[in-house]
């Protein structure tokens, strides 16, 4: 099986996985979900990491990889932050209530 | 020596990441895990990247400088930026994802010159990285109401985007094909940037949930295609994540208006019922000020309370929770109506009631709390307009028609604050509003709330 074709697999299984798991997450959660999964697809920075540090990469590919990782980084970092904040403030019962 | 090794580490490194970005997203099925979901999260983030810093061999200190600006930039947004500001956050967010993956896209067409299946998903890559990057700025634009948030069109409107579209597809394909020109990976990167502006240009403030959620799926597809250049499931893996989340949402904002993909993107909605809107609105109705709804609120023995993007933009969370507080403490049962498309993105007021300390078992969907409706006292809605239109209900010909609402109507007496009769995001009528039961409380839904909340207040003690 060529690459592509194990990856088209691969894609498909997530996919469907994926949907299986985001239909059960609660509408109260559906902000936090939004930005956890796009911090989750700032995994561009893996990419961006091995563009810029590639030994061959000509200057111009360098730079185009050095701002990728500004903005990966961004996005993992805003991504995963704001949504950490987000779930802190989700209770069930009022503070000094317990 | 790490070196000999890291061919069999790295895979390992690669799928423990993938199982925290699933375990993420799985955990977030409740807000009980949801935390222990993010911090997995963030583990797979980390191991992705240390592994892959262990396959490079040059070039660290530029690696680590723009780690640390995009850290430095990332980190004081996340946590400066007001709840209120999530969505236009969220947008920005995006952005520069998908620029990530168009930069990236670009770098890889001149340093492998692909053929074949890594050019067409190195097309999509950087056609969709590179359309989400412009149409979330404009997203962001128009949230942070930099420009007009109202639908902006033009006559011919689809017919260009659309043109755009097929020109930047028509070169994709081909590049695809073979055919190569210096000209035409640039032509293909300026196509998909305007595509991206004129997307969302004609999108009204109100359709921005659908929106938002869109993109969020491009950008996992773009990152998704970026794994099949670079031949990397663990990228395949975590941005079909992300797509699928995002389509989801969006599919379930659509629901939630009863329209489709194509009418939220290229209907420009509400343009052309203003006219009989501002005829209908000489009608009389009923008004109350804040001391009378106090006294309705007082007199009652369950609410339920309706929040909309009014109530964003007031800024009211605080002041609604304080009647939440008050009303809770006379013994009055108190609830909220969330209507999926509430707000500027999907779950948005959830996020600012919880924001205001309001426990989330008191926020309750539309299919959990409708049937309540009939067996309430009060129904507040502060700051929404369509989503409780019976006329949705009722009239077949209306824009409205069909999409599911929140049956405020049925309550035993219907209050609604807001600032006057204009019309809402849909450019119609209101029938709520002319109702027997109904009364107006006009005003400032901040100000009027915590006028109420005096009043309460005054005569608890």
């Amino acid at each position: 099986m060529q690459s592509y074709e194990f990856g088209l697999y691969v894609f498909m299984l997530a996919a469907f996985l994926g949907f299986e798991l985001v239909k059960r997450v609660s509408p109260l959660l559906h902000t936090p979900l939004m930005s956890l999964s796009n911090a989750i697809s700032a995994i561009a920075v893996v990419g961006a990491i091995l563009v810029t540090g590639d030994k061959d990469a000509t200057t111009l590919m360098r730079w185009l990889g050095f701002v990728a990782v500004i903005c990966a980084t961004l996005n993992v970092v805003a991504g995963y932050l704001i949504t950490d904040r987000m779930l802190k403030m989700f209770r069930k019962r009022e503070p000094g209530q317990k | 020596m790490i070196e000999t090794y890291l061919p069999s580490i790295l895979p390992a490194i690669y799928l423990l990441a993938s199982i925290g970005f699933i375990l993420a997203v799985k955990w977030l099925n409740h807000p009980d895990t949801a935390r222990r979901g993010v911090i997995i999260g963030e583990m797979g983030m980390l191991l992705a990247v240390i592994g892959t810093l262990l396959r490079v061999d040059t070039n660290f200190s530029m690696i680590f400088l723009g780690m640390a600006i995009g850290a430095a930039i990332g980190a004081p947004l996340a946590y400066l930026m007001p709840m209120t500001s999530v969505p236009q956050l969220t947008a920005l967010s995006h952005a520069f994802g998908a620029l990530a993956s168009a930069l990236i896209g670009t770098a890889e067409f001149y340093r492998i010159t692909p053929t074949g299946f890594t050019m067409a998903a190195l097309s999509l890559e950087t056609l969709l990285g590179y359309l989400t990057t412009t149409a979330s700025v404009i997203a962001f634009a128009k949230l942070q109401e930099l420009m007009p948030t109202r639908p902006l069109t033009y006559p011919g409107q689809n017919v260009v985007s659309l043109g755009v579209l097929a020109g930047a597809i028509v070169v994709g394909v081909m590049m695809v094909a073979g055919v190569s020109a210096p000209w035409m990976f640039p032509a293909f990167i300026g196509l998909a940037l305007l595509f991206g502006i004129l997307l969302v240009i004609p999108i009204g403030g109100a359709d921005m949930p659908t929106v938002i959620a869109l993109l969020n799926s491009y950008a996992g597809v773009a990152a998704a295609a970026m794994g099949f250049v670079l031949d990397n499931k663990l990228l395949i893996v975590a941005g079909s994540l992300n797509a699928t989340a995002g389509l989801l949402l969006s599919i379930i904002m659509c629901k939630a208006m009863n329209r489709s993909f194509t009418n939220v993107l290229f209907g420009a909605f509400g343009q052309v019922q203003g006219g009989a809107a501002a005829q209908a609105s000489q009608r009389p109705v009923r008004s109350a000020t804040p001391e009378e709804a106090a006294a309705v609120l007082d007199a009652a023995s369950s609410v339920i309370i309706i929040p909309g993007y009014g109530m964003a933009v007031a800024q009211a969370q605080h002041k609604v929770r304080e009647l939440y507080d008050t009303l809770t403490k006379r013994g009055v049962d108190v609830r909220f109506a969330i209507h999926p498309v509430a707000g500027r993105m999907p779950g948005h007021m959830n996020v600012l009631l919880a924001e205001a300390d309001i426990p989330y078992d008191k926020l309750l969907e539309m299919d959990e709390i409708n049937g309540d409706f009939p067996n309430t006292d009060v129904a507040l809605v502060i700051g929404a307009n369509d989503v409780v239109n019976p006329l949705a209900r009722s009239d077949q010909d209306s824009p409205i028609a069909g999409m599911p609402i929140l049956d405020a109507d049925k309550a035993h007496t219907v209050m609604v604050i807001k600032r006057s009769m204009s019309p809402g995001f849909a450019g119609i009528d209101n029938e709520l509003y002319y109702m027997n039961r109904t009364l107006m409380l006009f005003g400032d839904a901040k100000t009027f709330t915590a006028a109420m909340v005096k009043e309460l207040a005054g005569h608890g003690s």
